[in-house]
């Protein structure tokens, strides 16, 4: 199971972040050629994250490449440089239509192509900024096969709804809730805003908390501070799991002795049960928790 | 010749160390006996006259304490007064010197001052000495080898000076009360004990007799009361905060990891920390645990920070033995908590008394400024081969802690900090049993069950050949450093044996 709980940006100009990013247990790394790269250090941003690409050690880690929006004219330029090191991924920023991810898609394409990669390697994500990008979000979603995520930007989304950012976010409360309807139609993961005040650790849990709760599947951090709390919220809890081993074990006890109807403790268990039982299993799996808990 | 751990150490300069500590014989040294008078009036009018009176010659040694750090104020009006008197060619030797030492320069090039002995040196003197200004090598000892060395008579102090936050006329001493207060004054009790004549320098004189009494006064000659001994600010220049960089939050986690499942952590027992970020951020990882296993420290040793003071505060420690505070906090703490008690340096670490206090040491946590493939441990020479740092308690604490855990990045800037062979010896790798990095964990080869339980706790555990090639994949690896054939600094370890040797820097 791929996880993507915490997706941590990191300067595209900044070797000693990105020297030492892989470190903190991140799911994803998000090398950043777009807003943390000022307009006069594009290119040295560029050359930095190439090579990195190419000589650093990051491990089992997803590295994905932010790379600049299409209505710019880097985004061209930073696919050549950075396509032919085979980065896991790259993150469009701003994404508003179904086109510019096919145009994107035979872009990363031809690239690959020219580059001896095997087509399809690289992978695409993209966040949601504006009205008009969520209103597209389903389309965007299924508009590549190399899709597997879709995001969301807070501080662009609320500029573009013309309202303040919060720290209760009761403003993207709606932006968030069609994304994730949109993701979940389109089966792609999707990652949630940063929480910017790197200091109000509170904040970021309540935060991540209601974004677990609406169907989000990670977050995007900005500090690797944040990452531990991320983790830990999005990590399925003993009761969870315990949960799903006994909903699991009814079912094969109702498999053996033949029976249709399935319940247990008086509750009857059905699909979307039993899939959800799945998945919180799954994911313990991944983690290692299934083990520890089946030991208690 | 070559010592034990293959550094060459020219003959004629003492004994070279051995691998084992070496066993003292004979008695120990002590001052001039003195008889004094009822009702004698210790207290003098200026620095001068109290020079005059001690019968400060050319040649003898002076000594100081380094409490005050880089607030330090009393050095640099001894030693104005000195040059004035005309008096040359002495020998000093503090505990310790600062950046806010620098002027100690122009006493060197006046003649004033020909040899130093001490834990470290820094800043300007430090970029200097290690050029060759100084025409006799500078001795830098661990504060356990200082001690040793004065009860020896290896080293033998003629005048002490001993900057004291509240003294009163009879020449009582403590380090807690006044307006430059800085805690416990473990280093200079030491000095009060064995040098010839004592003259304690305050700004904050007192009615006899103050309480409490740190260094009593039948060790102390003469009182001065000068306007101001030290900054406020200067002094708490060792205060740290809780660290936010998450390389060190890292680190300081696998720490706690380590020290968690080392089989040594469990109800009384005792621990040593730095006061680097990466150490207080253990504390606060470590009192968590020590809460939910309700487990409780016996004691804490060293030079404490607020944090460890709070941890007494707290009941999570029984008591702390206190060699220097090194906040405002911990000061308040041995001033007013009972079980936070004061301790002199020969207590703390000198390996030639009957017992000292790191020699009961379950843990302590060590930084460094380069570790080598056999653990050898540098803290005293930069990367650039100048003296920069001090040998402190490191050596000390690390021989007689059971386990001993360094904390370091394993890069920092562009440099490597786990090499092939350290520029300078400090702390033989005998002593250390695991190095903690941000990208790895490596236990002594020594320490084999150690190992075993860390690789199942989990832990990033590899070899330190493979912490060193990780390192140098991204740093590559730095040309050495060029240095000459004057030895400007010898290095003793704890016993007195000389471990290493520092040359000079060739720009």
């Amino acid at each position: 199971m791929k996880l993507r709980r915490t997706l941590l940006y990191v300067p595209g100009n900044n070797p000693s972040m990105i020297a030492d990013c892989m470190i903190y247990g991140s799911d994803t790394i998000l090398l950043d050629l777009e807003d943390s790269v000022s307009v006069f250090e594009k290119d040295a941003a560029r050359f930095l994250v190439k090579y990195a690409l190419r000589y650093l050690d990051f491990s089992n880690t997803e590295v994905a490449v932010r790379i600049n929006g299409m209505d710019t004219p880097y985004w061209k330029e930073d696919l050549e440089k950075i396509i032919p090191e085979k980065p896991d991924m790259i993150r469009l920023p701003k994404a508003e239509t179904a086109e510019q991810i096919k145009k994107l898609d035979e872009e990363i394409t031809r690239i690959e192509k020219k580059s001896g990669i095997k087509e399809g390697h690289t992978r695409i994500m993209v966040s949601i900024e504006s009205a008009k990008g969520l209103k597209n979000a389903y389309e965007i979603a299924t508009a590549s096969p190399r899709m597997v995520a879709i995001a969301i930007g807070g501080e662009d989304f609320t500029a573009d709804l013309g309202v303040k950012r919060t720290r209760e976010g009761n403003e993207l409360l709606v932006a968030r809730g069609e994304l994730v309807l949109a993701a979940k139609a389109a089966k792609v993961d999707v990652i949630d805003s940063v929480f910017t005040d790197v200091d109000d650790e509170e904040g970021l849990r309540i935060e991540t908390e209601k974004a677990k709760a609406m169907g989000f599947t990670g977050k995007s951090v900005i500090n690797p501070r944040q990452i531990p709390i991320v983790h830990d919220v999005f990590k399925p809890t003993e009761e969870e799991i315990k949960e799903a081993i006994k909903i699991t074990r009814a079912i094969e006890e109702a498999y053996e002795k033949g029976s249709g109807v399935i319940s247990l403790n008086g509750k009857m268990i059905d699909k979307p049960i039993v899939e959800k039982a799945q998945r919180v299993l799954e994911l313990a799996e991944t983690l290692g928790l299934l083990k520890e808990v089946a030991a208690c | 010749m070559l010592n034990a751990i293959g550094r060459e150490i020219p003959e004629g300069l003492g004994t070279p160390y051995s691998g084992e500590m070496l066993k003292p014989s004979g008695r120990a040294a002590g001052h001039t006996i003195k008889l004094s008078r009822p009702h004698e009036n210790k207290v003098l009018p200026c620095i001068k006259e109290a020079i005059k009176q001690s019968g400060l010659k050319d040649g003898m040694t002076i000594s100081f304490h380094h409490h005050l750090r880089e607030g330090d104020h009393v050095v640099s009006m001894v030693l104005a007064a000195i040059d004035e008197l005309g008096i040359r060619d002495l020998k000093l030797a503090p505990s310790s010197l600062n950046k806010c030492h620098d002027f100690i320069i122009d006493y060197i090039k006046k003649g004033v001052i020909t040899s130093i002995e001490t834990s470290g040196l820094r800043g300007a003197l430090g970029k200097e000495i290690s050029r060759g200004l100084l025409k006799n090598p500078v001795i830098i000892r661990s504060h356990g080898g200082r001690p040793r060395a004065i009860e020896t008579g290896e080293l033998h102090i003629d005048i002490a000076f001993i900057a004291a936050p509240c003294a009163d006329s009879a020449g009582n001493i403590n380090g807690v009360d006044g307006p430059s207060a800085f805690g416990s004054i473990g280093y200079a009790m030491v000095d009060a004990k064995y040098a010839d004549t004592v003259i304690a320098i305050t700004d904050n004189l007192r009615k006899y007799p103050i309480e409490p009494i740190s260094i009593p006064s039948t060790l102390v000659d003469y009182v001065v009361c000068v306007d101001s001994i030290g900054d406020p600010e200067g002094i708490m220049a060792g205060a740290v905060r809780f660290t936010r960089s998450p390389r060190e939050l890292l680190i300081a986690d696998l720490a706690s990891k380590v020290i968690l499942n080392s089989g040594l952590f469990k109800d009384g027992f005792s621990m040593q920390m730095g006061s680097g970020g990466a150490s207080l951020a253990v504390i606060r990882q470590l009192k968590d645990a020590m809460k939910e296993k309700n487990i409780r420290a016996s004691f804490g040793v060293g030079g404490i920070s607020g944090p460890y003071a709070k941890l007494l505060e707290e009941g999570l420690v029984e008591k702390l033995l206190d060699v220097q505070c090194f906040d405002l906090q911990a000061v308040e703490s041995l001033k007013n908590n009972k079980n936070h008690l004061e301790m002199d340096a020969s207590y703390y670490a000198n390996a030639y008394n009957k017992g000292c206090a790191v020699n009961n040491l379950d843990i302590v946590i060590l930084s460094a400024l380069e570790i080598d493939t056999d653990f050898n441990v540098n803290v005293i020479t930069g990367s650039d081969g100048e003296i920069m740092g001090a040998s402190g308690g490191h050596s000390d604490a690390a021989y007689g802690a059971k386990l001993t855990i360094i904390t370091t990045p394993l890069m920092r800037g562009r440099l490597p900090i786990v090499v092939d062979r350290v520029q300078t010896i400090i702390t033989p790798g005998s002593s250390i049993d695991v190095v903690v990095t941000e990208r790895g964990i490596a236990v002594n080869p020594k320490n084999a069950e150690l190992n075993e339980r860390l690789k199942d706790a989990g832990l990033p555990v590899c070899s330190i050949e493979e912490l060193k090639y990780k390192a140098e994949k991204i740093t590559g690896k730095p040309d050495p450093v060029q240095f000459g054939d004057k030895i400007v600094g010898i290095v003793e370890y704890r016993d007195g044996s000389i471990i290493d040797v520092i040359r000079n820097v060739i720009d």
